[in-house]
């Protein structure tokens, strides 16, 4: 170990080699914390029953269901109405390997229950200076905890069931420091797409990134979720924050993390995580906040987001033209006015707490426009009980949208929650891929503010116009 | 895997930048617990029509293209979800080499775990592949190059061990399993921290 000054990225990583890397072989890093759901395990423990081997760290193993799952509740024969046989298979082929090597599942009857990356860390399992993987792109959320966290494909959860480790090797670091404070109506997603506008969908590649600053020291950890989330959606391996008092405190109200003295050591040892004053990052970016407006994407990938009120730039080669057409959009077109057929809240981007408080805080008193349909899907069964407590069930309901069980749903469309042909969406989720919400569909990225503002208005708005308009009734 | 140390063959060509793992496989078919057969939903929407009836404009449409080996894709090839039914979906499909000037890293991984080389060349390069689908392309993973009938020689950059994985068909589960007394020494240090 050199006596340079390390990054975070840098300190985790030398602390979960089990074997360096050499230039014959990657490293073989230690998994703190493997997170499996139904969709990219099951080639997996096929695979380790063919080897005739079980699991090394069952204990280390915490599993969900959150893909194929439906959002609506079991119907009046009390049967869950899965969208399709080969969805339920997958579940029950879930159920099945938990129960036989004893893994602990969070089933469909389980009141902790919900998106693998919203319940790992409400849970207490996802904290600072761990390695976290999963057979899924978005485990760079639990990054924002000061983890080192990234997804996986299905034969490498074979090799951390296995083993509990992975060949890696080490990749390189990229600062990305925010400073300033954010206007009313601008949160953690308008500044993660305004990123990835700079850096391009590509921009992270081979990179783990790491978020600092005044505007990120200022997040709470929901919003420092919303950020890491979307990393992958810069071609990044992962990001991550480092772990201040605004992560201790939340991990200390959390029903699994460490308790008492074990807690008090955690947090000792957290503390000497952050990046050291004068340690090198392979590349630096620095984002001004007060640069930030309401942003959305309007083309078929996260890299193209713009402000709301900016126009639609002219296509510069035959793919930007491509997303144009999919989009049936215009060049100097602004997103600001488009008419919208569907507004989707939740995923693991936005489906917390603090992003439901937001969509209530919009619909308070309103209806949503004519002609627009609006999904409320809690990213968990605890995120929904909390919102329920807090009447914004009723809220969301009696201002015509629907509030469903929790789970994926319309992020990735597998559960039959679908974007119709040619309509157009604006979704708090993460990717606005052709199809990807539905066959045909068109989706606009967006905040939970902006698109609450959206469905209301049945048409793009800029959400600080209503900022404005609730400060002008306190000044009245 | 493994038994890879060359493969000779024309590409198809799909100039399209960013294509995404949902284009390689849409979502809706990942309600699968099995790894086989994947390749008839590759690149479904744009393959097939609404009806099922396929896309004639489409280059895996194209009787020409049949039996092609090796892709030839615009900048930043797979990115977005990691599913490793991508891989599983084109090397069904017959493919057994990927090249773009950018590959996104999960895709790359899972690609390599599959027996389908990533192959990362400058965008001119790739460019100029491109022009000429016809030729007939040798993949040499033993040397790291592409080489074309003309002469021109493309070296790759690709690791070590994914080359001797690709080769001699190391089965990684295998090498981590024999890692086991390195991993029980770390985790009996693990209380300390
Ligand atoms: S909410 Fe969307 S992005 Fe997140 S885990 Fe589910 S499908 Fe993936």
């Amino acid at each position: 170990m050199s006596s340079a000054p390390r990054t975070l990225f840098d300190k985790l990583w030398d602390a979960h080699v089990v074997v360096p890397e050499s230039d014959t072989a990657p490293a073989v890093l230690y998994i703190d914390l493997h997170l499996i759901h139904e969709v990219t395990s099951p080639q997996a423990f096929t695979e380790l029953a063919s080897r005739g081997i079980s699991p090394r760290r069952p204990d280390r193993t915490k599993a969900t269901m959150d893909h194929s799952t439906p959002t609506l509740p079991a119907g009046p024969d009390g049967k869950l109405p899965y969208y399709t046989a080969a969805a339920e298979k997958q579940v029950e082929t879930l159920e099945r390997n938990c129960a036989r090597y004893g893994i602990e599942l969070f089933d469909m009857g389980s009141d902790h229950r919900g998106i693998v990356h919203v319940i790992a860390p409400e849970q207490g399992f996802t904290q600072p200076g761990m390695t976290i993987v999963c057979g899924d792109s978005h485990t760079s959320t639990h990054g924002a905890f000061g983890a080192l966290a990234f997804g996986i494909g299905t034969s490498e959860v074979g090799h951390v069931l296995a083993t509990q480790c992975l060949l890696q090797r080490k990749p390189k670091t990229m600062s990305i420091t925010v400073d300033g404070p954010l206007a009313p109506g601008v949160g953690a997603k308008d500044v993660v797409l305004h990123i990835i506008g700079i850096i391009g969908v590509n921009g992270g590649t081979g990179h783990v990134l790491e978020f600092r600053g005044s505007t990120i020291a200022a997040m709470d950890m929901e919003q420092r979720m919303t950020l890491c989330n979307m990393s992958i959606e810069a071609g990044a391996r992962a990001g991550m924050v480092a772990p201040d008092q605004v992560t201790f405190d939340y991990v200390a109200a959390t029903p699994r993390g460490p308790k008492g003295e074990s807690f008090e050591a955690a947090v000792a040892y957290w503390k000497t995580l952050a990046s050291e004053p004068g340690a090198r990052f392979d590349s630096e970016v620095v984002i001004n906040a007060g640069d930030i407006r309401p942003t959305l994407t309007w083309g078929t990938h996260p890299g193209t987001a713009i402000a709301v009120d900016a126009p639609i730039p002219a296509a510069n080669d035959a793919a930007a033209q491509k997303g144009l057409d999919y989009m049936r959009f215009g060049a100097g077109d602004t997103l600001e006015g488009k008419a919208v057929d569907v507004v989707f809240v939740g995923s693991c981007t936005n489906g917390r707490l603090r992003d439901m408080r937001e969509v209530a805080q919009v619909l308070a008193g309103r209806r949503i426009a004519q002609g627009v349909r609006m999904l409320v899907v809690p990213g968990s069964e605890i995120v929904k009980r909390q919102a329920e407590a807090e009447g914004i069930d009723q809220i969301v309901r009696a201002a015509g949208a629907e509030w469903r069980e929790p789970g994926c749903s319309m992020c990735i469309a597998m559960n039959g929650d679908l974007v119709a042909p040619g309509q157009l969406a604006v979704s708090t989720s993460n990717r606005n891929f052709e199809g990807r919400q539905g066959p045909g569909s068109r989706t606009l990225l967006a905040s939970p503010l902006t698109a609450a503002w959206a469905a209301v208005q049945g048409k793009v708005g800029d959400v600080r116009d209503f900022f404005d308009a609730a400060a002008h009734k306190d000044v009245a | 895997m493994g038994g890879f140390t060359s493969l000779t063959s024309r590409s198809v060509v799909l100039r399209q930048t960013n294509i995404d793992t949902d284009q390689i496989i849409p979502a809706r078919f990942l309600s699968t617990t099995e790894r086989a057969g994947l390749g008839k939903h590759a690149f479904n929407d744009w393959r097939w029509q609404a009806e099922g009836v396929p896309n004639p404009e489409f280059p895996f449409n194209q009787p020409h293209n049949a039996d092609r080996a090796i892709l030839l894709a615009g900048r930043n090839f797979g990115c977005g979800s990691s599913r490793e039914h991508a891989p599983w979906a084109l090397t069904d499909l017959g493919l057994r080499a990927v090249v773009s000037s950018e590959i996104a890293d999960i895709f790359r991984n899972n690609s390599l775990k599959n027996g389908l080389v990533p192959i990362v060349l400058a965008e001119a390069d790739v460019q100029a592949l491109m022009e000429r689908p016809d030729d007939a392309l040798t993949v040499d993973v033993a040397a790291r190059e592409l080489r074309t009938p003309d002469g021109r020689v493309y070296p790759f950059p690709l690791d070590a061990f994914a080359q001797t994985c690709l080769i001699e068909g190391v089965d990684e589960m295998g090498y981590l399993l024999a890692r086991q007394p390195e991993i029980e020494r770390y985790e009996s240090t693990l209380h300390a921290r």
